[in-house]
This record gives C-alpha cells, sequence and structure tokens, in this order.
C-alpha cells in the first residue's frame, strides 16, 4: 500500500498501533480470551453482588440451622437430624445453606452468558472472535475458576462453622469416612451447577428466561418429579440433573438413592457437557 | 495482493429472515483509498449486509470477503476490520476503559492502546465511567474508539452519525475522510443522502436488499436523472421555437424578473447555445441543472421504499442506471 500507510493513524490523533507480538500459538491466543473473559466478568457488579449473595447465603443460613438443631438438641422432634448427621453429616451441614446459596450460582451462571445478548455486547466480543467456539470456551474456563474458588472458600467455611455449632452434640472431622469427599463433591457441583446455568443461558438467550428454567430445574421440578410413585420415576428422579448432581457432597449413598456419589455427580457432568456444546452448536450457527 | 488486502467483496448476497427477504443477491466491490457511502431507505437491508460481511449473520447464498478472505478466516480481526454496527453493542454496566481493554485482549494489544484511542474519540474523561450513562452520542464515540483498536486498514461504519451533534458530526466525516486519505477502506451506510454528498466518493445504493447503483458520487448525480438545461433569453417564444424544433421540451416557463427563464431538457446546453447562435437570439443565461443527491436518490428508491407511502406498480422493466440486474420476476413492490 501507499507509503503513508505506515505512519498514518498519526494524522488523524491516534498513533498506528505498533506491531505486536505476532502470536500464532493457538495456545497464546486462548491466553488472551481467557484474560478478555477475565476483564469481561470482573469488570460488572453483577458478578460481586451475586457471588456475595452466595456466600452471605450459604453461610448465614447454614449458621442459622446448625444453631438450630444444636439449640434443639434434646427437643424430641429433633431425632431425625441426630440420625442423618451420623449417617451422612455433610448432608445435613450442606443441605439448607448451599441448597439456597446455589440458586445464586445458578443466576450469575446464567446472566453471564444472557448479559452478552441483552447488552449487545456479543456483537463486539464476536466481532474480536468471530471463531466463536474459542469465546464460549474461555467464557466457561474463566467462569468454572472463579465458581470453583469462591465454592471452596464458602463450602469449606461452612463446614467449620457448622461443625463448631454441634461440636457439643456430635464430632464431625475431616477424617471421617467420606467427608472430606463430600466436601469436596460440593465445591465441583457447586462449579459444574455455574456452567449448567451458562449453558441454558447460551441456548435462551434472555436474562428472565434463563433464570427461569434454571431455578425450575434445580428447585422446581426434582421435588414435582418425587411425587410420581414408582421405581421408573423413581429412577428419572435420581437422573434428573441437580438430584444427580448433589449426591457428590453426600459421605455415603443413602438407602433412597439410584446412583452413587460419584455416578451422580458423572451423571451431573454429563447433563452439562450435552447442554454446553449444544450451546456451541447454536452460537455458531444462530446469527448474533 | 497488497491492493486487494481491503478490499470489501459481496457476492450474490442474500439473507433471509422468516418470509422477509432482507438481502437479494446483493454483489458490490468496496475499495480502499476512499469513502464508499452504502444508501439505502430504512429497512434496504444496509445493517444486514454489514452484519453479514462481518460473519454476524449467516447468509443463505454468496460471499462476503475482505481482502479475499470472510471474516471468520481473519486470524486477528480487529487488526484488519473496524466495525461500529449497532450503537448499543456494550453492557452499560462496565466502563468505556474496560470494554476497550477487553476487546484488545483478545486481539493481545497492549493496554496502552485503549489509551490511545480513548484520546482519539475524546473520551479520556469519561474512560472510567459506566457505559449506561453515556448520551448516544458518547456510546457512538466509543464505538469508533473500538473500532480503531486495531488500527486497521479497513473500516466499517454503520450510521456513525446517528446521534452526534453538529460537531460530532463534522468530526467524523472528516475523521472518515482522514482514513480514506490514508489508503483505508471506508465503508458507511447511511439513510442521509445531504451527509453522504459532502463525505462520499464512491456510492453503492440498494433498496429491498437489492443493488441499485453502484457508482462514483457524480456520475451518481449524473446519470440517475435526467438532466435539464436552464436557459434565459429575452426572447422565449422564437427560442423556444428553436428548441421543440430540435426535439428538446420546455418542462416550465416562467420570467421573474422580466427576463424569461426555460427549464429545458432532451438537449444538452452546447446544443442550445448553438441553436441561439445560429438563429442570433440572445441568451442571458444557459447553465446545465444537475438534481441534488437527495433528488437523485429519491427518484432512484422510489419504488423500493420498504414501508413507502406511494405505490408504485412493480413493473420490472425499470431503468437502472448501474448494475441493476435483470433477473426477471423480481419481487413485487409489495
Amino acid at each position: 500500500m501507499s507509503p503513508a500507510q505506515a505512519s498514518s493513524a498519526q494524522a488523524v490523533g491516534a498513533p498506528a498501533l505498533e506491531t505486536v507480538t505476532p502470536a500464532r500459538s493457538s495456545w497464546l491466543g486462548f491466553g488472551r480470551l481467557l484474560r478478555a473473559e477475565w476483564t469481561k466478568i470482573r469488570s460488572v457488579q453483577s458478578t460481586l453482588w451475586s457471588l456475595l449473595a452466595f456466600v452471605v447465603v450459604a453461610i448465614g443460613f447454614s449458621t442459622l440451622v446448625a444453631s438450630v438443631i444444636s439449640h434443639d438438641w434434646n427437643t424430641p422432634g429433633n431425632h431425625p437430624n441426630h440420625l442423618r448427621l451420623v449417617t451422612d453429616p455433610t448432608a445435613v451441614i450442606f443441605g439448607a445453606g448451599l441448597g439456597l446459596g446455589q440458586l445464586a450460582i445458578c443466576v450469575l451462571g446464567a446472566i453471564v452468558m444472557t448479559s452478552e445478548y441483552t447488552t449487545g455486547t456479543i456483537r463486539a466480543s464476536l466481532l474480536a472472535v468471530p471463531t466463536r467456539i474459542p469465546m464460549l470456551s474461555a467464557k466457561a474456563l474463566v467462569f468454572a475458576i472463579i465458581d470453583f474458588v469462591v465454592s471452596a472458600v464458602t463450602v469449606f467455611a461452612v463446614f467449620f462453622i457448622t461443625t463448631a455449632i454441634l461440636r457439643s452434640h456430635v464430632s464431625i472431622t475431616l477424617g471421617q469416612p467420606g467427608v472430606t469427599r463430600a466436601l469436596i463433591g460440593a465445591i465441583l457441583y457447586l462449579t459444574v451447577l455455574g456452567l449448567f446455568a451458562m449453558s441454558i443461558g447460551g441456548l435462551i438467550r434472555h436474562t428472565a428466561g434463563a433464570i427461569a428454567i434454571v431455578i425450575a430445574t434445580v428447585i422446581v421440578v426434582p421435588p414435582l418429579v418425587g411425587l410420581i410413585p414408582g421405581t421408573i420415576a423413581n429412577h428419572v428422579h435420581g437422573y434428573l440433573p441437580t438430584v444427580a448432581g448433589e449426591l457428590a457432597a453426600q459421605t455415603s449413598q443413602q438407602s433412597g438413592d439410584v446412583l452413587s456419589p460419584w455416578q451422580g455427580f458423572g451423571v451431573f457432568c454429563l447433563w452439562t457437557v450435552v447442554l454446553l456444546a449444544a450451546a456451541g452448536w447454536l452460537l455458531v450457527r444462530r446469527d448474533a | 495482493m497488497a491492493e486487494a488486502a481491503g478490499l470489501i467483496e459481496a457476492h450474490e448476497l442474500t439473507k433471509r429472515f422468516g418470509d422477509t427477504l432482507a438481502v437479494d443477491h446483493l454483489s458490490f466491490t468496496v475499495e480502499p483509498g476512499r469513502v464508499t457511502g452504502f444508501l439505502g431507505p430504512n429497512g434496504a437491508g444496509k445493517s444486514t449486509t454489514m452484519r453479514l460481511i462481518c460473519g454476524l449473520d449467516r447468509p443463505q447464498g454468496g460471499t462476503a470477503t475482505i481482502g479475499g478472505l470472510a471474516y471468520r478466516q481473519l486470524v486477528r480481526p480487529l487488526r484488519t476490520v473496524g466495525a461500529l454496527l449497532e450503537a448499543r453493542s456494550m453492557h452499560p454496566g462496565r466502563s468505556a476503559r474496560n470494554h476497550l481493554l477487553f476487546l484488545a485482549e483478545t486481539q493481545g494489544f497492549p493496554a496502552r492502546r485503549v489509551d490511545e484511542v480513548l484520546d482519539l474519540s475524546g473520551l479520556r474523561a469519561v474512560a472510567g465511567k459506566r457505559v449506561g450513562g453515556f448520551s448516544l452520542g458518547m456510546t457512538q464515540r466509543l464505538g469508533i474508539a473500538a473500532a480503531m483498536l486495531g488500527d486497521p486498514r479497513v473500516l466499517l461504519l454503520d450510521e456513525p452519525g446517528n446521534g452526534l451533534d453538529p460537531e460530532g458530526i463534522r468530526w467524523v466525516r472528516n475523521f472518515m475522510k482522514q482514513l480514506a486519505a490514508e489508503g483505508r477502506t471506508v465503508f458507511v451506510s447511511s439513510h442521509l443522502m445531504s451527509e453522504m454528498a459532502v463525505t462520499a466518493d464512491h456510492l453503492i445504493v440498494i433498496g429491498r436488499g437489492r443493488l441499485i447503483a453502484a457508482a462514483s458520487t457524480q456520475e451518481f448525480i449524473q446519470r440517475s436523472s435526467e438532466r435539464s438545461v436552464l436557459v434565459r433569453t429575452p426572447d422565449p417564444a422564437r427560442l423556444g421555437e428553436l428548441i421543440r424544433g430540435a426535439g428538446g421540451t420546455i418542462q416550465q416557463e416562467e420570467s421573474p424578473d422580466g427576463v424569461a427563464s426555460l427549464v429545458v431538457t432532451g438537449l444538452p446546453a452546447p446544443r442550445i447555445g448553438e441553436l441561439a447562435a445560429a438563429a442570433s437570439v440572445v441568451l442571458h443565461e444557459l447553465t446545465p441543472r444537475l438534481p441534488s443527491l437527495e433528488e437523485a436518490f429519491m427518484e432512484l428508491t422510489a419504488d423500493s421504499v420498504e414501508y413507502g407511502d406511494r405505490h408504485v406498480p412493480a413493473s420490472g422493466d425499470r431503468h437502472v442506471p448501474a448494475g441493476g440486474d435483470g433477473r426477471p420476476g423480481g419481487r413485487s413492490a409489495r
């Protein structure tokens, strides 16, 4: 081109972009996308508020439930909790707080994806990454890492706070069979849950719709399916995404469970992988 | 090869949304080194065409390439193409700087490049503010800053003047001319003829997703309408006779200041001058008149206005100055 081209942008007040690292390596390229997705997710307030809601609700509600159990320890009606705390302590510890707090993860997961569409950012994103799938992969990985770290902190905090509250009645330690595995399971469950919500956000593309579907899948559908009698319904219920996934947070397989903790987690991962793949497939095919 | 690097080529582009054919076998070329205006009435398919070029929409048929490559094949696309599409393509809760920063990071540009384009677009002072509080004009400037991040050789700007005040419009106009003068490809859509008349060197006019004309701005004005000649003479009767005798038509006749003015079509100005000289008729003025771009545009797109108030029957054999396709049974004017 014309020699003027080289110093071109100077004339309009913008220094020409110096040739930056002619990075051809696709790994280096993916690293750039990870940075970009990190910038995206940290630069909007919904991320902070959702994560804060998760941590506060999870820890707060767990503390409340443990305190009530502890306070009413000698009340006759409290016996089922005693039994459960012995057979599957983490299910009791996590059941309440994480069960409620996980909804914030669901909301954040959905928003991470739908906000691209509702705000129009998707156009800027895809102009920069026209092959699209690397953008989705980077977003999923960055969100999963954030989700994992925050969940790890929260799960351990919930564990130590609640066990401290219950110490005078029952001793629960990381050394007991299945307890450490259940903690890791809970962290992984919450991580995959975020990706599960994100994939639905990618499929639905509207915030309200995506959140409604995720919440329905997580807390509305399972108890309704559970109402249907019979072994077939019982198996269907057991293979529902979060019903299966939550098993990972148990110390051991309980009598009514169709799957073992890791099997359940595997089923949940399978759901998530299939939905993410569908979201990726549609991302490439649909107009942005 | 270097010349082809900034070339935009659309070949038989076709995009359908449900029953609506938004872009209909559209072919054109946009060359580097000049501002190419992309004109058409609202709903003509300008934005869709730009989205097709950028790979945001998938065409049902045809191809769009930039320097011979489809947008998706560009390794670091912002290095080659800067696009300002819809103004609101940014998260309202994110600051201007962070919007530019994540875009820069996807391409591996240094963070200081963000400051450079912030300065360029005059947004440095509000860089840390959330985009949600921006006026449309500021949003537009941010979009232009984003387009300039990669110092691209091709710029696609969809209605860049939207929401800008007169000073901002002038800034964008000079900016585009400057970029074109530097050898870049500048492809800018607009429905404002007056703006394109002073900005664009070349025009691509579409209506109902189809090419109506592709020509230089000058050529466009000259070809698109029958030219008329204004003649002023103290002897209109004699001159009128001569003109009619030579095959010309007198469109109107008036004499506001005592000297009669005739608007003549069908004869070029030199021929009228010769006729008058031969018959010794005095002429006070002999001026070839060009229609304004606005008029030319209205005439060209009259029967391709999507929501126009006039319903021209689909005659199918309307003369089009350039690039008109001869395909029979084109879509009716409905």
